[in-house]
């Protein structure tokens, strides 16, 4: 019976409406639409300022090529490409392009910025989810572990364990984990996304999605399949480490809130079970939160799968974009950074209408 | 005396225990001193070592060679070189030491740069709201959206072109980090300041007559900078990390200008795969360190302004006191 009650949503998350209430199913379509409304400035006012900041320093061909090439190449190299107009018309330019989807062109090897996204962007994606995963699975049941245990010895290890997390940059983790399993014991490998035959039969398949693991059970792969977890781990723990810190300490401060609350003591006067009250009761309105701030994680884990990618030379967007770093290629810099930035933008407008759903108090 | 004492205890204490490290160390008990005792242990090593660098390191940090001449390249932890060397025949110790020098440099010049402006902007938008709140919202989003250790490579490349000088490479991570950290405490502090708005100690402050700027400034600001010390921190070794992200990817500081941590364990990476340990190792572990010491007190702090996080201490002692 004491475990039917459903009367334990937190009363202090939902505070007595301060619109009437006929309006308040209105005001949720509302922020919706100036939520939604309020993305196209945003992308606008980030492909603005990486233009202009791009442009500061100079056109891309010298910064790419300088040195390399004659002046009289250079400069030809340079009008030919139209850098030699004034920005501003440059800039009218780049907009036009960026509405048909057209992110201009490599410098370094000449490919469109597009395609260099679309044939890494599942290899960041797999990296990404895979560490996502790795990150929820230590970070939450530990949480709530931490937050049961309040102040007792598994708390202030597992506290310390989370700041160790944070603390760690990714591509240190990495290089241990490198050390340590790969190199010492010998037990994974410790670059890349997949064997080199493994690699061939995935990407010799007929029109692959690019993230390995779908693609090897999907052929029925069984031994590529392994390999390409096998090769998976390291980095996924490396980046995922680094999140999961943060989803420990977000969840133990929000249940040691919400468990202080009196409808958990009112629950626990009822008989519910400690497991129960710290699971559902306690940790389920302290997931609004948690929410808030994973998307906010979504742009610490990609600006991570940079450092990972690198690290383990996974061959993604990030492993890209420090090559065309390295090559100076600003071209492929900018449409690479101003493409991760949307994506960050887009799932902050996904985490917030989540967020809306969940508590009325952020519409604002 | 006694009850007087214990009534105004807050304006009675002296300005030394009023200071923020100090009254919280009195304020914690038990585990909680624990870390927070820790994590200033480490940040003073942290700083004394960034001080004292010409004093502790044995060489400099681009010295590769010295009267017995030249520096052997990858030799072992142990004799002349206890941390061993890179493959470019630079002494690990000496680096790792050097390298503190740097850190403070960054972390120093972004946090409070960011930190004065983020905190007004989050108090007037928060507090006037209107249109003036919405436009630094949408400003605000827009440069959060940026995972930072992209807009780090963005502005460095801005500030000195990709290249790397000792001035340049600092000022560069400075300022992005600046750039990036700016709409955090805004967030922070808008989000808190419209919370507070609408508390009853700020209609009551209204009812009494105080001006808008008193209350925003008095009443609002020091409820709303309760989370301050934790995101103070956990900046401070968020600029560290972001710092040795750009070096690690090759935008760091030069060898020859001065030592970064992060472009050191760039150049480890490769000799991880052999089996040198050691050039990663050291500079890794420094940058876990300081980061570890910099969010214990972070963290401690946080959770020691907040009653209801406080560990309280033993009864008898409280007992003592209501007693006295």
């Amino acid at each position: 019976m004491a475990t039917t009650i459903n009367l334990t949503e937190n009363p202090a998350v939902t505070p007595p409406p301060t619109r009437p209430a006929a309006k308040a199913g209105g005001s949720f379509a509302r922020y919706l639409l100036t939520r939604f409304l309020l993305i196209f400035p945003t992308i606008f006012i980030l492909v603005t300022l990486v233009f202009f900041l791009m442009r500061v320093t100079g056109d891309p061909i010298t910064a790419a090529l300088g040195g390399r090439l004659t002046p009289d190449q250079l400069a030809e190299r340079i009008s030919a490409a139209g850098y030699d107009r004034p920005v501003i018309v440059q800039y009218f330019e780049y907009l036009g392009q960026i509405f048909t989807g057209n992110f201009g062109r490599t410098i370094s090897d000449n490919r469109a910025v597009t395609e260099v996204l679309a044939t890494y962007g599942a290899a960041t994606a797999e990296l990404a989810v895979n560490s996502l995963i790795v990150a929820l699975l230590i970070g939450i049941p530990f949480g709530l572990l931490a937050a049961k245990m309040r102040d007792r010895w598994p708390d202030a290890l597992l506290r310390v364990f989370a700041i160790l997390c944070y603390a760690t940059p990714v591509f240190f983790a990495g290089l241990l984990l490198k050390l340590i399993f790969g190199v010492w014991l010998g037990w994974l490998p410790i670059a890349g996304r997949a064997g080199v035959n493994a690699e061939l039969q995935l990407t010799g398949l007929q029109n692959p999605s690019g993230i390995f693991l779908l693609d090897a059970l999907r052929s029925g792969n069984m031994s590529a399949a392994s390999d390409v977890i096998s090769h998976a781990i390291l980095p996924a723990v490396a980046l995922g480490l680094l999140t999961a810190g943060v989803f420990l300490r977000l969840v133990r401060t929000n249940v040691i809130g919400t468990l202080g609350r009196d409808y958990v003591e009112a629950g626990r006067s009822r008989g519910v079970s400690e497991y129960r009250l710290l699971t559902k009761h306690a940790y389920r309105p302290a997931l609004i939160p948690i929410i808030t701030v994973m998307g906010l994680q979504i742009a610490l884990l990609l600006g991570g799968a940079v450092l990972t990618e690198t690290t383990f030379e996974w061959k993604g967007l990030g492993f890209q974009l420090a090559q065309y770093l390295t090559a100076r290629d600003f071209v492929a810099v900018q449409g690479i950074v101003v493409l991760l930035a949307v994506i960050v933008a887009l799932t902050n407008f996904i985490v917030d209408i989540i967020a809306a759903l969940i508590d009325p108090r952020v519409r604002f | 005396m006694s009850t007087t004492t214990h009534v105004s205890v807050p304006s009675k204490r002296s300005l030394i225990y009023r200071l923020p490290v100090i009254s919280h160390l009195r304020m914690s008990a038990g585990l909680q001193r624990g870390m927070l005792v820790v994590g200033l242990v480490l940040t003073v090593a942290f700083l004394l070592t960034a001080a004292l660098a010409p004093l502790i390191a044995p060489f400099g940090f681009s010295q590769m060679a010295d009267a017995d001449g030249d520096f052997p390249t990858q030799a072992a932890p142990g004799g002349k070189f206890i941390w061993g060397t890179t493959v470019g025949g630079f002494d690990v110790f000496s680096r790792t030491i050097w390298g503190a020098q740097t850190a403070v440099a960054v972390i120093v010049v972004a946090v409070l740069f960011s930190i004065f402006i983020g905190v007004f902007l989050g108090l007037v938008s928060g507090y006037i709201g209107g249109w003036l709140d919405r436009v630094l919202v949408v400003l605000a989003d827009a440069v959060y959206a940026f995972p930072s250790l992209l807009l780090a490579i963005v502005m460095s490349i801005v500030i000195s072109g990709g290249q790397s000088s000792l001035w340049g490479g600092i000022m560069a991570a400075a300022i992005s980090i600046t750039v990036v950290f700016i709409p955090q405490y805004f967030r922070v502090i808008r989000a808190e300041t419209v919370r507070l708005k609408a508390e009853p100690f700020v209609e009551s402050a209204k009812v009494i007559g105080a001006s808008t700027w008193r209350i925003m400034f008095k009443h609002v600001f020091r409820n709303a900078t309760r989370t301050l010390p934790l995101i103070f921190t956990l900046n401070a070794s968020e600029a560290l990390l972001t710092l040795a992200g750009l070096g690690f990817l090759g935008f760091g500081i030069e060898p020859t200008k001065a030592s970064e941590w992060g472009f050191d364990l760039n150049r480890a990476l490769s000799d991880a795969t052999s089996g040198v340990w050691w050039t990663g190792v050291f500079p890794g572990v420094a940058i876990v360190l300081t980061v570890l010491g910099l969010t214990l007190v972070g963290e401690s702090m946080n959770d020691l302004a907040d009653p209801r996080l406080r560990t309280r201490r033993k009864a008898k002692r409280r007992g003592g006191k209501a007693a006295a």
